[in-house]
């Protein structure tokens, strides 16, 4: 086998292979296939023209960017400093790690709960802000925007500070060193050696992030107001596809929800290219 | 940039690690346009020492001072040592020209002398023609070169390499040796300079300091630490590879008379000793020669290395301790030779010498 040009391990790929096609390219391609047939008639393209010539669908593009965007940001930027002075070893840094970590394993409901309880207009954080005067009314924090938002950063952060941590470790402690040697405060150092450094990380960091909070569903209807303010691109593929049975055009909302993914993705990635990729080791 | 100091005095740093003393009260004065090697085997504070220097490392203990002035509470930053590191530490993201500048501008030098500067430094290491390239496309004595070009752009007033040449094959060690001796010399650069190699620290070092678990052991040239190491751990580093247990028979003044490897040898006191005492016997493979004379020991020639113009032989005494000799003449396995040393280059140390202690 082996000198015909076939590894033998090779052979271990088969179940990868079998099961990425079963359960991804084969419901992607039925589900694309599915969407040129409207059950309305009309064009091919019919359920992509109703889509874009109703702003209550079309609208839903714009309501998901302006959630997904910030909180993808928010995670990275947030992520940074707080893995930038972790990167070393010190006491109680599994601790830290930990609690850092947990609310990835809160899932989404819980998440929700908590924000309820402490957000919510009979919470914690409105009771304090009352208590000490700052308002008279309950600030509005769940079931609008924000509570989206907010249920979005606590559930994204976890994997952005691991990976950003794991990139950040990657990176020879010793370039620093000497960069400090050659006069570079901690300012600079981070500026000038390790910001390059992490770019392209940030870079992948920010689309997973980006693409775990595109596809939210579960927190914009129970921290938010899935009718109105966010009424994301992933609700109207449900509504159409199960409330109203109209299976063709859930499947085109949810190619134009991966089409504007891609997007997304692919101008990051394409920014990504510009920059320095290489080894991160001492060596160079 | 910044001017020669006349002194730098290292007062009794100690470095911990746990409770692993990694560096136990180093004391050592630098004067300005000096060249000192720091000499040790691996795991010996190297390093260490070298890091607390750079300000890397915080002290444990001790302080150092520029001219009378602390710098131990310093940054890094603001010592204005260069460092050349042991695996280069290179800016992986930038040219090898950028690399090299990266320290003028940080110090907020003007876009033309930086580039005249660096251009002048890379000139200096020969590697102008690769100015343009990123670390990664050079080779690693390229590499090297451009860590050394990095430090010494700025004429640090005190420059430390760790193990400079420690990844580089034996012909460009050699040559980047030499250069590192003409660029000190050129510029007038103080040099701390850290290795593991007896041979290196002896060429480079005005001065040389042994260190053993993070104690030092000898502070000498070169020329004292070679011919009168100071006990017999640094004997054995200056290339005493001959150490043979022997019991000390009789002492006149300098000279001991011993017995060992059922011979009887005479040498030079080192330590002090007295008639009776256990000791250790340390001779050269070079001083060995092979023929009848004074101070002979009788021996079996067992292994026989053919290095050119000499040889590299193996022999064992009749009580069964190997020897080590290089000679010129032909011997073959199972040979019964008969090896001379003059007294002079025998040296005779107490069987164990507490670290620490000069004698
Ligand atoms: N960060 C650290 N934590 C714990 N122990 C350390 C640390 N760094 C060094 N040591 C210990 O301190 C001792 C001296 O280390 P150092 O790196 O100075 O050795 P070195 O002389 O430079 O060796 P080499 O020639 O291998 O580079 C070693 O025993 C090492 O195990
Ligand atoms: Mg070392």
């Amino acid at each position: 086998m082996a000198e015909r040009g076939v590894d033998r391990v090779l052979w271990l790929l088969v179940p990868g292979v079998v099961f990425v096609v079963a359960l991804f390219a084969y419901p992607v391609l039925y589900g694309l296939q599915l969407s040129f047939q409207p059950e309305e008639g009309g064009g091919v393209l019919a359920n992509y023209e109703r889509f874009f010539a109703d702003p209550y669908l079309r609208d839903t593009i714009w309501i998901t960017l302006r959630l997904a965007v910030p909180a993808a940001l928010i995670n990275v930027l947030a992520s940074i400093p707080i893995a930038y002075r972790m990167r070393g070893r010190f006491r109680g840094k599994r601790l830290l790690t930990t609690i850092l970590v947990v609310p990835i394993t809160l899932g989404t409901v819980l998440t929700a709960e908590g924000l309820i309880n402490y957000l919510g207009p009979v919470g914690w954080f409105n009771k304090i802000l009352m208590g000490i005067g700052l308002t008279d009314e309950p600030v509005r924090l769940v079931h609008n925007y924000w509570g989206v938002l907010f249920s979005l950063i606590i559930t994204g952060f976890p994997f952005a500070f691991l990976l950003i941590l794991s990139y950040l470790s990657g990176i020879d402690p010793t370039l620093e060193q000497a960069a400090a040697t050659l006069g570079a405060d901690r300012r600079r150092r981070f500026r000038y050696i390790t910001l390059p450094l992490l770019a392209p990380g940030l870079a992948i960091t920010f689309c997973l992030t980006f693409v775990l909070a595109f596809s939210v569903f579960p927190s914009a209807y129970l921290v938010g107001l899935p009718q109105g303010e966010t009424r994301v691109i992933s609700i109207a593929a449900y509504e159409s596809a199960f409330r109203d049975t109209d299976y063709p055009l859930g499947s085109a909302i949810a190619m134009i929800m991966a089409v504007v993914m891609l997007v997304v993705v692919g101008l990051v990635l394409l920014w990504r290219s510009t920059l320095y990729r290489g080894a991160t080791g001492g060596k160079g | 940039m910044s001017e020669n100091f006349a002194e730098l005095r290292i007062e009794r740093v100690r470095r911990e690690f746990g409770d692993h003393v990694a560096l136990a009260e180093l004391e050592l004065t630098i004067k300005g346009g000096e060249f000192v090697a720091l000499l040790g085997p691996s795991g010996c504070g190297k390093s260490t020492a070298l890091n607390c220097l750079a300000g890397l490392l915080p002290l444990s203990g001790g302080q150092i001072l520029v001219d009378g002035k602390r710098i131990d509470t310093l940054p890094p930053e603001r010592r204005g040592f260069g460092m050349v590191f042991q695996n280069y530490a290179l800016f992986p993201h930038m040219s090898v020209h950028r690399n090299v500048a990266f320290g003028l501008s940080m110090r907020g030098i003007g876009r033309a002398e930086r580039t005249r500067r660096a251009d002048e430094a890379l000139r200096l290491v020969r590697l102008s023609d690769h100015a343009h390239k990123f670390p990664a496309q050079l080779s690693g004595g390229q590499q090297q070169r451009v860590a050394i070009a990095r430090a010494i752009v700025l004429e640090p007033r005190l420059v430390l390499m760790d193990e400079p040449l420690s990844n580089l094959d034996a012909a460009l060690r050699l040559e980047m040796r030499t250069e590192i001796r003409r660029l000190h010399q050129s510029l007038g650069l103080t040099t701390v300079y850290v290795t593991h190699d007896q041979e290196e620290a002896l060429a480079l070092a005005d001065r040389l300091v042994v260190l053993r678990d993070g104690v030092v052991q000898q502070v000498g040239s070169p020329e004292e630490v070679y011919a009168h190491p100071a006990n017999r751990y640094v004997a054995g580093f200056m290339g005493y590879r001959n150490m043979i247990p022997a019991t000390v028979s009789d002492v006149d003044e300098e000279v001991v008379t011993v017995a060992a490897g059922r011979s009887v040898l005479h040498g030079v006191n080192r330590d002090g000793l007295t008639a009776g005492s256990a000791a250790v016997v340390a001779m050269r493979p070079s001083d060995v020669t092979v023929g009848e004379g004074e101070n002979a020991l009788r021996a079996e020639v067992e292994i026989v290395e053919y290095h050119g113009r000499e040889q590299a032989v193996q022999a064992r005494l009749p009580d069964g301790t190997a020897l080590h000799v290089r000679t010129g003449s032909r011997l073959a396995p199972g040979d019964t030779v008969s090896l001379t040393v003059p007294a002079d280059r025998v040296l005779v140390f107490a069987e164990e010498h507490p670290p620490g202690e000069e004698s």
